[in-house]
Order: C-alpha cells, then sequence, then structure tokens
C-alpha cells in the first residue's frame, strides 16, 4: 500500500491528471480510526430501541491529528484578509480585529443559554440594548432590531415592514418597489420573496437615478424604493431629495441598503436623508469577519412610522435603573411586528463584536474610519484615471467603478485582468457588478489598508494594464501562482457532483 | 484606539493626489445642511478599556461553564472537541470571502463540499446545501422550495405542533406575502390526525425528528400517504440524534432541515447557528441557497466551485430562488470538523450517552413523589416532566438554591401545558448533576409541600 503511494506521489494517478491539491477527509484515515475521546457511561446504560436504530452511519474515521493537518493544509488554500489586500467591492473587507474574536469566545457569551430566563443574562441584554441604541444614533432612526441574520434578511425585514405599514392603513393595493438598475440583486430578489412586484429604473449618465423615469412611475400602486447610499457605482446620489420627497409625495416609503455605511459613519444619517427603514451588514461596516461566506449580521433599523412594525423580539427596558441598580432588561414583540425572522435573538457572537468594534472607535474614531475608507478610494482612483477608463469622472465614495478593458485592445477582459491580479498576491475586485457597467471591477480598499497597500496595488493594476498591450498571453492564461488554474465552472454545472458519497439505497 | 493605520504625511500626500485640500472636501456632494452630523456615542477606548468592559458584561450571564444545565429546547449544550475553535480562528479561514474566486478560495469550497457530503451521510439525502441562517430558515426556505415544486398550485402546508414553536413561526413570517397557509399546528394533533388532513391542496407536511418534546414519533406509513397525496416530505431533524436513529431518507423524507448548532458550534446566546438543507437531487435546481461542485481546472486537477449559480439572487435578481446571500461558512465547518473527528464510531457514542443519561434522569424524576415524566413514547435526549407547581417556580429555585439551569417551561408555547417542564440531557451532564437535578426537585417538593401544609 505504502509503496504504491510512493509511485503514485513520483509519476501521478495512472490517467495523468495531477494530484489533487488535498485529500478529501473521507480519503483519509482507516478504518476504526476516532478523532475524539469520549467518557465511559457512568449511569445504568438503558435499551436502545433495536427497531429505531440505523444500520451505518457513512462519516470520516481519521485521527485528531489527521483532521488538523487536513484543515490547516486546507486553510493554506485560501486568500484571506490575515493573508493580503482584498479590495472587494460592496464587501467591505477591513481586518478584523482580534480582540473582538476573543471577546465573542468569553464563556458569559459563548456558553449562555437563549432561553434562559432573561434576569439570569442581563449581560448579554444590556449589551444587545446598547447595540441597538448605538446603531439608531448612528443612522437617526428611532428604532432597532438585531433579529436579522444577514444584509438579505434585514432587507427582507424592511420590504416585510413596508408591505405590513400599508396593509395597516388599509392600501394593500400598493405592491409596487422600485429598485435602480444598479442595485444589488438581493433588491429584487427581496421584493419578490415578500410577495411585492419590482419596478427597474434606469441610471443617468452620472450614474445619478434618472429623475424623470423615476417620476413617469411614482402611483398609488407604489408601496416603497430601495436605494443603496453611496449607490453601488460608488457615487453619492446627486438629488437624493429629489428621490425621496418622490416617493414620498406618493405615499411610499424609502428603504436604505446599508451595505455601504461605510461611507457614511458621522457624514450622514439615513434618517435625515429621509430614509424611512434601512438595514446594516455588521459583517461589512462593524468588521466582524465574513467566515468564508458567513456568518453575518443585518440588524435593521426604522424611523417613527415603521418601528412598530420591526421583526422581534427586541430588547427593551422593563425597569429604569437608578444609581444603586442597573435596568431590568427584557425582550418585547414590537406592537405590529411582522414577526420572527429566526430562532432565538439574531446573531449574537456578531453583535459581541460589533459591539467591541464601535466602543473601540467611538464618535470621533467611526467617522475617521470612514474618512479614511472614501480617502483610500478616490487616492487609488485618482491614480488609475487614465489608465482604467472610468465611466464616472466624479469623487467617489467608500468604492468606484472603473471598466475593465480597452478599446483599442481586443479580447482582454475584466476577467482576465481579475485573474491576473491574483498572480500578484491581491484579491480581485468584484467584476462584472453593477451589471450597467461593462466589463465592471468594482473596486474598495477599506480604511485598514495603508498607503503602502494602496499603491502596491496600484502599481499591480499599472503593470496588468501594460500586460494587457505588451503580452496578452500573461492575462488570458492568468492565474499561473495560485494553488489551482482556472477551474471549470461549466464541467462543475453539467456533471453536478455535489456529494463525494455513494448514494445510500432505501426503500421509501 | 483605531486600527487606521494613515500618517500626517500618507493623508496630506493622497489628498494631494486627489486634488482636494482636506478630508471634508471629499464629502461635498452630501446636502451641506446635514452633513457630518454629531454622533452621540461614547468617546472611543483601549484595547484593555473594551476588555473590561465586555468581561464585566459577560460576567453578568450564568453560563453552562459555571452551572449544570438541563435546558434545550433547540440549543444543546453539548461537547465541543478544541480542535474546532483552533481551525475557526485560522485566518484563512475566518477573514475570507464567500468563494466566489475559486482559484483562491479552494480551502473554503472543498471544506463546503466535504460538509454537504457528510450532511448526505447522516440525513440519507442525495444532495445538501452549504446551509442557511438556522434550523427556522431552513424549514421557511423548505416550505419555498415546496411551493416551487408544485409551481404555487398547492397552497397548503402541514405542521406538526411537535415542531419547535419558534420555527413554526419563522416559517410564517417568511410566507406572510405568498398564498401558502400553514395548518395542523395550533391543537394538539398527532401523525395520524396530520394524515387526515392531507389533500390535493397539500404542498408539503413537516414533522419533527424527535419532536420538540424529545419523542420519536411512529413514522411508519407516513412518508407512503404523503407521497401518495402529491405531497412531499419534510422532517425537522437533530443531527446528534441521526447518529443513533434511522435516516430520515430511509423513513422517506424529501427534504430535511434541522439545527446543526450540536454539531461543534457553541450556544453562543443562540446564535450563529447552523440551518442544513438537505433533499433529493431531482429538486436541487429549485433549491436555495450555495452549492460547491466537483470540477477540474485546467490543467485537469481536481477542484471545487460554487456551481448552479443561476438560482442565485447576484444572476436571476426577482426570478431568484431566494435572497439568500450570505450562508453560514464558518458555522458550517465547525459542523464539518466536528463530523471529521466524531466519525462513524463517535457521533454514534455521542449518541448513546445522551440516550443513556436522559433514560436515566427520566426514570429518577418519574419516581419522585409529585412528578411524572412521559415515556409512552421511545425518546432521545429531552422529555417532558409534569411538575407539581409552576415550572418558572422551579426554575428559580433550582438556579438561587442548586445551581442548576433548569428545563423549559413549556407552558410559554402550549397553553395546555401547564406545569410541564422538558428537560434536556446530553453527554456533559454527569450522573453527578442528575443525581442533584433530582434532589433539588425532591427537596423543593418537600419544602414547598411543607410551607402548604401551615
Amino acid at each position: 500500500m505504502e509503496t504504491e503511494k510512493l509511485t503514485e506521489l513520483k509519476t501521478g494517478p495512472a490517467n495523468g491528471a495531477p494530484e489533487p491539491l488535498e485529500p478529501l477527509i473521507y480519503e483519509l484515515g482507516a478504518p476504526g480510526r476516532v478523532g475524539v475521546s469520549l467518557p465511559k457511561t457512568d449511569v445504568p446504560e438503558a435499551e436502545l430501541p433495536a427497531d429505531l436504530l440505523r444500520a451505518d452511519l457513512d462519516l470520516p474515521e481519521v485521527s485528531e491529528l489527521d483532521v488538523v493537518r487536513h484543515f490547516v493544509r486546507l486553510s493554506q488554500l485560501n486568500h484571506s484578509i490575515d493573508t493580503g489586500f482584498y479590495p472587494l467591492g460592496s464587501c467591505t473587507m477591513k481586518y478584523n480585529p482580534k480582540l473582538n474574536e476573543d471577546m465573542a469566545r468569553l464563556p458569559g457569551f459563548a456558553l449562555a443559554h437563549p432561553l434562559q430566563d432573561p434576569t439570569a443574562t442581563q449581560g448579554a441584554l444590556a449589551l444587545m440594548y446598547t447595540l441597538q441604541q448605538w446603531l439608531a444614533e448612528i443612522s437617526g432612526m428611532k428604532a432597532v432590531s438585531l433579529q436579522p441574520a444577514a444584509g438579505a434578511q434585514g432587507e427582507f425585514a424592511g420590504i416585510l415592514m413596508i408591505r405590513a405599514y400599508h396593509l395597516a392603513n388599509g392600501e394593500g393595493h400598493r405592491t409596487k418597489i422600485i429598485v435602480p438598475d444598479s442595485a444589488h440583486g438581493t433588491n429584487p430578489a427581496t421584493t419578490a420573496m415578500a410577495g411585492l412586484q419590482v419596478v427597474e429604473i434606469p441610471s443617468d449618465e452620472n450614474g445619478d437615478v434618472d429623475l424623470d423615469k423615476l417620476h413617469e412611475v411614482c402611483g398609488d400602486d407604489v408601496a416603497g424604493m430601495m436605494i443603496t447610499v453611496p449607490n453601488t457605482l460608488g457615487v453619492f446620489e446627486t438629488h437624493i431629495k429629489d428621490i425621496v420627497d418622490a416617493i414620498h409625495g406618493c405615499g411610499g416609503l424609502m428603504y436604505m441598503d446599508g451595505a455601504n455605511m461605510n461611507a457614511m459613519l458621522g457624514v450622514a444619517k439615513p434618517a435625515d436623508l429621509g430614509f424611512d427603514v434601512m438595514h446594516y451588514n455588521l459583517h461589512k461596516t462593524f468588521s466582524t469577519p465574513h467566515g468564508g461566506g458567513g456568518p453575518g449580521s443585518g440588524p435593521v433599523a426604522a424611523g417613527e412610522k415603521l418601528a412598530p412594525f420591526l421583526p422581534g423580539p427586541v430588547v427593551t427596558v422593563l425597569e429604569e435603573g437608578d444609581d444603586e441598580n442597573p435596568p431590568l432588561y427584557g425582550f418585547t414583540m414590537p406592537e405590529q411586528s411582522i414577526g420572527r425572522l429566526k430562532a432565538f435573538w439574531g446573531n449574537f457572537g456578531m453583535m459581541v463584536r460589533a459591539f467591541a468594534y464601535i466602543a473601540t472607535y467611538g464618535a470621533q474614531g467611526l467617522r475617521s474610519v470612514t474618512d479614511h475608507a472614501v480617502l483610500n478610494a478616490n487616492y487609488i482612483r485618482a491614480r488609475l484615471k487614465g489608465v482604467y477608463p472610468m465611466p464616472f469622472d466624479r469623487m467617489c465614495g467608500h468604492e468606484f467603478v472603473c471598466e475593465g478593458h480597452w478599446k483599442d485592445i481586443e479580447g482582454v477582459h475584466a476577467l482576465d485582468i481579475s485573474k491576473r491580479l491574483m498572480d500578484y498576491g491581491i484579491h480581485p475586485p468584484t467584476n462584472y457588478f453593477p451589471l450597467i457597467v461593462p466589463e465592471a471591477l468594482l473596486i474598495e480598499p477599506t480604511e485598514t489598508e495603508s498607503k503602502e497597500a494602496c499603491d502596491r496595488f496600484v502599481e499591480a493594476m499599472l503593470k496588468i494594464a501594460e500586460e494587457a498591450r505588451t503580452n496578452p498571453e500573461l492575462l488570458h492564461e492568468a492565474p499561473h501562482v495560485t494553488p489551482v488554474g482556472r477551474v471549470d465552472d461549466v464541467l462543475a454545472a453539467k456533471q453536478l457532483v455535489l456529494c463525494c458519497r455513494p448514494i445510500p439505497e432505501h426503500g421509501a | 484606539m483605531s486600527y487606521i493605520p494613515h500618517t500626517d504625511a500618507d493623508r496630506a500626500a493622497m489628498l494631494e493626489a486627489i486634488g482636494v485640500g482636506s478630508l471634508d472636501e471629499l464629502f461635498d456632494r452630501v446636502p451641506a445642511a446635514l452633513r457630518f452630523p454629531k454622533l452621540n456615542l461614547p468617546d472611543g477606548l483601549s484595547e484593555m478599556e473594551v476588555a473590561a468592559e465586555l468581561r464585566g458584561l459577560a460576567s453578568a450571564n450564568v453560563h453552562a461553564g459555571d452551572y449544570a444545565i438541563f435546558l434545550g429546547a433547540g440549543a444543546y449544550n453539548h461537547f465541543v472537541p478544541s480542535v474546532i475553535n483552533h481551525m475557526l480562528l485560522r485566518g484563512e479561514f475566518y477573514t475570507a470571502y464567500t468563494p466566489y474566486q475559486p482559484e483562491l478560495s479552494q480551502g473554503t469550497l472543498q471544506a463546503i463540499f466535504e460538509y454537504q457530503s457528510m450532511m448526505c451521510a447522516l440525513t440519507g439525502m442525495e444532495v445538501a446545501n452549504a446551509s442557511h441562517y438556522d434550523g427556522a430558515t431552513s424549514l421557511a426556505e423548505a416550505a419555498t422550495l415546496a411551493r416551487a415544486v408544485h409551481r404555487g398550485k398547492r397552497t397548503k402546508i402541514i405542521l406538526s405542533p411537535g415542531i419547535h414553536p419558534q420555527y413554526r413561526a419563522v416559517a410564517r413570517t417568511y410566507h406572510q406575502g405568498n398564498e401558502l397557509k400553514f395548518v395542523g399546528d395550533k391543537g394538539s394533533a398527532t401523525i395520524p390526525d396530520l394524515i387526515d388532513m392531507l389533500d390535493d391542496d397539500t404542498a408539503m407536511l413537516v414533522v419533527s425528528y424527535p419532536n420538540f418534546f424529545g419523542q420519536i414519533d411512529d413514522l411508519s406509513g407516513l412518508a407512503t400517504a404523503v407521497h401518495q397525496a402529491g405531497a412531499l416530505l419534510c422532517m425537522v431533524v437533530d443531527p446528534i440524534a441521526l447518529g443513533l436513529f434511522k435516516s430520515p431518507g430511509e423513513l422517506g423524507a424529501d427534504i430535511v432541515v434541522g439545527e446543526g448548532q450540536p454539531l461543534g458550534i457553541p450556544l453562543s446566546f443562540g446564535g450563529p447557528y447552523l440551518g442544513f438543507f438537505a433533499t433529493r437531487k431531482k429538486y436541487v435546481r429549485q433549491i436555495a441557497g450555495r452549492i460547491v461542485g466537483e470540477t477540474l481546472d485546467k490543467h485537469g486537477r481536481r477542484a471545487y466551485v460554487m456551481t448552479l449559480r443561476p438560482r442565485e439572487q447576484d444572476i436571476r435578481r426577482e426570478k431568484a430562488t431566494s435572497n439568500i446571500c450570505t450562508n453560514q461558512g464558518l458555522m458550517a465547518l465547525a459542523a464539518c470538523i466536528y463530523l471529521s473527528l466524531m466519525g462513524k464510531h463517535g457521533l454514534r457514542r455521542v449518541a448513546e450517552l445522551c440516550y443513556h443519561k436522559a433514560h436515566y434522569a427520566a426514570a429518577q424524576i418519574d419516581a419522585l413523589d409529585g412528578y411524572s415524566v412521559d415515556m409512552t413514547k421511545p425518546f432521545f435526549k429531552e422529555f417532558v416532566v409534569t411538575c407539581p407547581r409552576p415550572v418558572a417556580e422551579l426554575n428559580d429555585y433550582l438556579l438561587e438554591h442548586w445551581g442548576i439551569v433548569g428545563g423549559y417551561d413549556l407552558s410559554q408555547d402550549y397553553p395546555n401545558r401547564a406545569n410541564q417542564m422538558l428537560v434536556a440531557v446530553t453527554e456533559t451532564n454527569t450522573k453527578d448533576e442528575i443525581d442533584t437535578l433530582v434532589e433539588a426537585l425532591r427537596d423543593h417538593e418537600a419544602h414547598a409541600g411543607h410551607e402548604h401544609t401551615h
């Protein structure tokens, strides 16, 4: 067996294909091996109900060290913020402070059961209450619910709230949600999930909402409008007040997608701009880690009109405190709540991290976060100007969009530039979004990157622009130094291998 | 304290490159009257000060590290091997984004593929997605799938009252804007009662296995009846129970959902948890959430990539199967590592320990004067105790005098279950803890009974 393996290593598998980077966990270990030690039974054993038991369980049989090495090796195949620059537009890949990880793991948080009597978990409730207050203050809104598990769920909550508000006012005929064509895909998907209709309106040549087109669709069938500020093109809507007035004028409500709040902290409060409801992404603006695709947290904030409809429960003060005693906190359901969005109270572990983040920065610090996020984005924009086509030549927020192609170079696309950036140790920007910009590259450096890091990115981008002219093959064949070469996603969809185990055979 | 690296010289050079004189000028587009509002927040703190404040808040919570805990009801104090936290704290995992760029994300992608494979093995299903937010939202998404499978032509979802009350609430929240009706769970319907509700308008019937009261209902004949009515059978399951009991696939389920928290994820006051979702391969194009598939790179090397992407919101927009974007990636990784460590034999062992300890505890409590345990059906790690007094009163006493977190007060969700406590016993509860709980319950009754005679 061992000899066979050695031979295989030297020569590769029989079919000549290269070795996988790392075996599947199921390909490791040996029958009978276990990766944990468990205690002996300290109580008399009960009889197991034989006719209800399963015959076999097809899980790996590996040692603890097998597991550790396997997952450490897998981790090394990833790009991450901790290993390199990650200018992924609309994702806010800022540094995730280590302190916050430790805080979320304190036994008093990590080992507290969600259904204990609230009098026994006042520390957790105090944290949640304070975070609700802070998020309300940052947005200028009246109240906040921490229930939503992610931004998409926060959006869903907001749109259900708008729907419920109109129903409560006997205006169930308001079924249309206006969404700009630059919007995140979650906006139209959310609207459909809530049972409402999407009305898409175009952007004008400056990247702003086309006001004439907006006025055309305003009517008494409008439930509301969803808009991202600054928008996904990275620009602050020139006519934000006109947009808000148009929607409010026809009886609709304004939803703000808070994905881009990193450009807004202490710069403008969404409620002041006229928004009725919004969501935050704690995993973007407030540095909770993205975790390779979650968990996130998407608190929803609402003004006067929509606060009674917030998802719940939320934390409220049941008895005011005094000099001697802290207040007594409890869970309550907002009066006309749309209901629960998940079991228990939201992604509490993410709330601890966001609390630590806001406590660290304070009011002035948060403003400074936005200042430097916008500074970095505009600096990179200024330095790439003239080399990469830019659809909108104006000051950006915390991100900006350029085009990854040139009129005089055939066959080079945003995808090629993205893949080539990997060879320079940089994660590509978001590409092909927003959909309305051809060959879009959406670049968001975040405030935690130094000038040197921004400069290295700029140098790499300039070099790639040069390579596109002198040696386009380098781009087409990229990436060259990543663990795997370009991956065949068409084959994946065609063969649909989604599970590495044989399908169990059973009668029913 | 701040994580912003810029020096004065950096700022000056960068502003000059941009062609503005100050940071404030970067925000000229914001209406002047609304620009730079005051934020009424505390001043920033140093790392030491933040840590002290959070330690203070954490210390104000009762938790399973210091107390014996018999509370479950959807969140459980199971053993978490040390390896998991060490792997989760690798920056390469937790500071990575969704693996949209497969060349830079093979670690995350392969781990999700392995997770999907293990969830298929555990549930007896053919495909599993990369996860939902939690067990409750997985159930809501199962209803979305049932609606899609029947193209909106069937409008009824039958829910067993033995499904977690919060899961049923979430399913209703999710579907308040469409035609689906959720029925069956308002009274105390049994499995045969639920079967009687099947008709040609039924899209899906959902049962919990074990049910919310810890019992394994007799599900023989259920799948046949559901399928004869042309409906789908969905099962909400406890993944630890599946280490011991027949898989839902074997029982004829079409969709299997549940809460993955027991698989190596800490209680964390209710989240982040892990909603798992598995089904038959024929439905794979209609399910929500991310899915990872195996493929090759351009050198012919085995590699992984997110697949069936055209179902998703960023491509399909309003025609997407769901608006879901984020999954619970890191939590799925935790479950993947947990199931790797436990493996074929360890998970069975954990399940057996839960079973034996729960049965020991149930028998001891049932023998107490004034208390009775419903043992009419097989049960796994939870059981219902009918108590002589209100559960809230007992729990106060247990916590205050014995350092025990008591069970769940069922009267909160089921008005006909006054004085009923749902007790959870896992492999982490020692015989000493169980004996102390029994003694405490006896003591309280002796004490309270005594007081009542005066």
